[in-house]
């Protein structure tokens, strides 16, 4: 072979890559529009007024007289005002009193001894494989003869412990050197100062994916609080938005329902793009859905 | 402070579950620390040293005997009340907190009148942290700092408390070998200045004889020998304290005594007055060898190794129970390496004879109390 | 030693005390329940002891609809899904520029509402009196006929809800992928290559084993997750999944207990149980797979 047979060998090498680069490209590019499609379409529709979007039998692409006509409808028409604030209040106390919970009971496990700890600890292993479905009922008829329904404590008592967090906290919490406790107990540091002054602040980028993971989880979740709600005064956003679209506007009103759509999306990804790589770094070692 | 150890023992559970058979840690430990003296604790890894340790501050309970600080019985105390202050080989620095804080956390503990105000405290910290020498490096976190600052800092959060007893586990050994030797000069300072009676744990022989008033020999958490570094260096009770100490380490032989004659591999190589007919372990430190053309000992010569000050002879022996023999000459006499022999005289205070079985040593005229074993 | 067994109680109390209160009674409650024939919500009277709940379930013709329904989305959706997964994820490790972008768009659907973005598709996909819907338009534009997919016939349903379940659960998927790609070291891909391996057989024998561990685990958890699909179907069909024919066997599960047809703790707790059953036995079988099939 002489030097230009390597050279086209080289060449049909380097068309053979930049061929097969644009296809990942174009393909790549193909799936996230697929993802982003559905967010555009429910701003876009949000904008439209309700006689421009009913008239349009071909949708337009682009709002040709945005208005903000529908967000003012959401947050009038409808206590979508409402749904957002009990979804914060539930969100925030179900996750600081899970946080409390599976912190000690973590602490626990992680480096205190008492009689029984590895059984109980299989006990709490073993509850991981229980689904939701199983148990809900059982709680749902709890609740209700605790005349519990629509009330917060009722929304919020079941989900302050998981069971999956506290083994993810506690396996943290072994990987501090067991040298720091000691030194703390020759220093005559109580446990309970150790955990907050010592292990809290190390363990705190574990501490925020446990957050992060629990507020997508109370911002979404929808099967208990429909089962335990029958108060419009005590719906969350997933169940204000199912109301809506039943119920909703009085008449079958898309535009407003994409507004109220929006308002509900918006909180999580703002939160998502601001702590994209926490969230994904957590999500791929603690998160599971569908 | 003196610390006074009686009968110290304890005993885990064994982990593996089948076997009820109960983990000696250590067993029946006695010992007298003096007040302001340095201590090497030394012994194998696994030999119950780091469990002594936690015995004396506290971190455990001994399954039976008493500790006592001075007069106080404190046995039962928790470890905050015993005025002890501990490093650890990994430091254990709080990683999230400046160096600063770190050395501020065990005075922001104290309770009752031992309570300190900020200003006390942050004097304290001053003062200690000028004794090891780390003021510049107050407000750094414990990543940004190399080893040797990182003990520093260890070794100051011990002491800010002034406690009555300080304890170090394996200061030395997360140090590279030049800081290591400059640190344990300093440890060395820092005690003498501050008189605080200190224990160390180590496994590192040389580091222990090296600055230690006295070491604490150890053995699958039995005492074996406690001493002087020289004395016991130079008086071993048995073969294992003998092995243990001296770089190179000694030499051991499989020997026999007839008619009060040490025999090597048939050869008569050494008198030892008033010990019996038997078979015996002989240990010969690397100095105790005289080159002689004309002497008692043969070996097979394999290696010269001329280091300056010294010469190291490297040969073997069909009776030695390690590979090679190591034996340490001044320089100035030379060494033909091309031959094949190499003889020597053997000096009698350098070597030490012992009992076969129970390991235990053999005293002849030259280097003990005569008759000892009989 | 009793003070730091009693202290270490009282960490574990709440833990113990919730867990104890909302997990484990309920588990022994919903036994109990499912075998209590008759059970009465308002008098809390039973009338006997038997296996009769779970006849009743096993007969019931929308439980049928629902079992059925929920293993079509199963056997779709889980393959689908983690194949296109396992694709995006190779096209997402060959690229540099722009990763991290792609990386960002593709998980948007995790932090989303599924029950929010699930109106979206329905006015993508329903046909009304104003607007043959985003979706028919391009179907007509290929020379298709329009379908109604939210109130139309049973396979253009459980298309979208197939497609809608794919789209939700993509992100967790890619993310792994990607991950479990990016983990496998360069220093295999170079040897192979010194070897002159071609590219399918590189895929085949060092990325597929490298990353089969994960793709079991992905494998597992969306069977899991699909058995348990409820809300997507609720966004797309609205809450009266029976009479739309699209209900869930979770569903079915919530429909028992709460709602115009609820009222009825045995009969849920007995399809619970039975949906339980069918979970555990899948994933046993994935397990005894699995160990057959993973290479460490």
């Amino acid at each position: 072979m002489d030097r230009n047979d390597y050279e086209k060998i080289e060449k049909a090498a380097a068309r053979r890559k930049r061929a097969t680069r644009t296809v990942t490209y174009i393909l790549l590019t193909v799936w996230a529009l697929m993802v982003l499609f559905p967010f555009y379409w429910m701003v876009l529709s949000s904008i439209k007024s309700y006689s421009s979007y009913n008239s349009e039998y071909i949708p337009k692409f682009i709002a040709e007289y945005p208005t903000l006509q529908n967000y003012v409808d959401a947050f009038t028409t409808v206590p979508l005002g409402r749904y957002f604030t009990n979804t914060i209040v539930f969100t925030l106390v179900t996750t600081a009193v899970m946080l409390v919970v599976t912190v000690l009971a973590a602490f626990a496990f992680a480096r205190l001894e008492f009689r029984g700890k590895n059984v109980v600890f299989a006990i709490f292993l073993s509850l991981m494989m229980i689904p939701n479905e199983l148990v809900i009922i059982t709680n749902f008829q709890t609740i209700t003869k605790l005349g519990m329904r629509n009330t917060f404590a009722g929304l919020i008592l079941p989900s302050v412990t998981s069971v999956f967090y506290i083994y993810l906290l506690k396996e943290n919490f072994e990987q501090i050197p067991e040298e720091l406790y000691k030194a703390a107990k020759v220093d005559g540091t109580s446990d309970l100062k150790y955990l907050l002054k010592v292990m809290i602040p190390i363990c705190r980028p574990t501490l925020i994916t446990v957050t992060i993971l629990k507020v997508i989880e109370c911002w979404n979740s929808y099967v208990w609080p429909r089962l335990i709600t029958d108060d419009q005064a005590y719906f969350l956003v997933s169940n204000g938005i199912q109301e809506i679209r039943e119920n909703g506007f009085g008449r079958e009103n898309i535009p407003a329902m994409m507004a109220a759509v929006v308002v509900i999306s918006v909180p999580l990804i703002v939160l998502f793009l601001i702590f994209r790589k926490k969230i994904m770094a957590g999500v791929s070692r603690g998160g599971t859905k569908g | 402070m003196k610390v006074i150890l009686q009968g110290l023992t304890k005993k885990f559970p064994s982990r593996n579950k089948k076997s009820k058979e109960e983990v000696v840690a250590v067993s029946d430990f006695s010992f007298e620390i003096p007040d302001g003296k340095l201590i090497g604790l030394l012994g194998p890894s696994g030999c119950g040293k780091s469990t002594m340790l936690n015995l004396i501050c506290g971190l455990e309970k001994p399954t039976s005997g008493r500790i006592l600080f001075g007069d106080d019985d404190v046995t039962d105390l928790p470890p905050e009340v015993r005025g002890v202050g501990l490093v650890f080989q990994n430091y254990a620095l709080y990683p999230h907190l400046t160096v600063l804080q770190n050395i501020l956390f065990p005075l922001q503990n104290l309770k009752g009148d031992k309570k300190m105000t900020k200003a006390e405290m942050l004097e304290k910290a001053e003062e200690v942290a000028k004794l090891v020498q780390i003021s510049e490096l107050m407000e750094r976190k414990p990543s940004e700092m190399s080893g040797g600052q990182q003990q520093r800092v260890a070794i100051a959060r011990a002491l800010v408390k002034m406690p009555k007893i300080l304890l170090l586990d394996e200061p030395l050994s997360n140090l590279d070998a030049r800081l290591r030797l400059q640190t344990r000069e300093e440890l060395r300072r820092i005690q003498r200045e501050t008189g605080i009676t200190t224990v160390f744990v180590t496994h590192d022989q040389e580091e222990a004889m090296s600055i230690s008033d006295m070491i604490v020999v150890m053995k699958k958490g039995v005492l074996n020998q406690l001493g002087k570094p020289q004395e016991v260096y130079d008086d071993p009770v048995n073969l294992f304290v003998a092995k243990f100490l001296g770089t190179p380490p000694i030499n051991v032989f499989r020997g026999e005594v007839r008619g009060e004659r040490l025999f090597i591999g048939g050869e008569d190589v050494l008198a030892v007055p008033g010990v019996g007919d038997r078979p015996v372990y002989a240990g010969i430190r690397p100095e105790g060898f005289i080159l002689n053309d004309n002497g008692a000992f043969t070996c097979r010569l394999t290696a010269v190794e001329v280091m300056g000050r010294d010469t190291s002879v490297v040969s073997t022996h069909p009776s030695c129970e390690g590979v090679n023999i190591r034996s340490i000459i001044s320089a100035e006499n030379l060494v033909d390496a091309s031959k094949e022999e190499v003889r020597f005289d053997l000096k009698p205070n350098k070597v030490f004879i012992f009992d076969t079985d129970t390991e235990e040593r053999i005293r002849f005229g030259v280097n003990g109390r005569m008759g000892e074993d009989a | 030693m009793k003070k730091s067994n009693f202290k270490a109680w009282l960490y574990l109390l709440p833990a113990v005390l919730f867990l104890g209160f909302f997990m484990v009674y309920p588990l022994a409650d919903v036994l109990v329940y499912s075998f209590e024939e008759g059970y009465n919500s308002a008098s809390q009277t039973f009338m006997g002891v038997g296996t009769y709940n779970y006849r009743y379930v096993l007969h019931d013709p929308y439980f049928l609809q629902a079992v059925k329904n929920t293993f079509i989305l199963v056997i779709i959706t889980v393959p689908v899904s983690t194949g296109l997964a396992l694709l995006i994820s190779l096209g997402l490790n060959s690229i540099k520029k722009l990763k991290e972008l792609y990386q960002t768009v593709y998980f948007l659907p995790y932090v989303t509402n599924t029950l929010a973005v699930g109106l979206v598709f329905m006015i993508l996909f329903k046909k009304t009196a104003y607007t043959d819907g985003m979706v028919n338009l391009l179907i007509n534009l290929f020379g298709g006929k329009s379908v109604d997919f939210i109130d139309g016939p049973y396979w253009a349903k459980m298309f979208v809800l197939c497609f809608y379940t794919v789209w939700v659960v993509l992100p967790f998927k890619i993310l792994i992928l990607t991950s479990a790609l990016a983990s496998v070291k360069q220093d295999y891909y170079n040897a192979a290559k010194i070897d002159g391996t071609s590219k399918w057989r590189m895929f085949t024998r060092i990325t597929l084993p490298m990353i089969s561990p994960m793709l079991f685990y992905l494998i597992i958890t969306g069977f899991i997750g699909a058995f348990k699909a409820y809300s997507d179907a609720v966004a797309l069909f609205g809450t009266n999944l029976n009479a739309a024919k699209m209900n869930t066997i979770v569903g079915y599960v919530y429909d028992m207990l709460y709602g115009d047809s609820g009222g009825y703790p045995s009969y849920a707790s007995a399809a619970a149980l039975i949906l339980f059953a069918i979970v555990f036995t899948i994933t046993v079988v994935n397990l005894m797979i699995s160990k057959k099939q993973v290479h460490y």
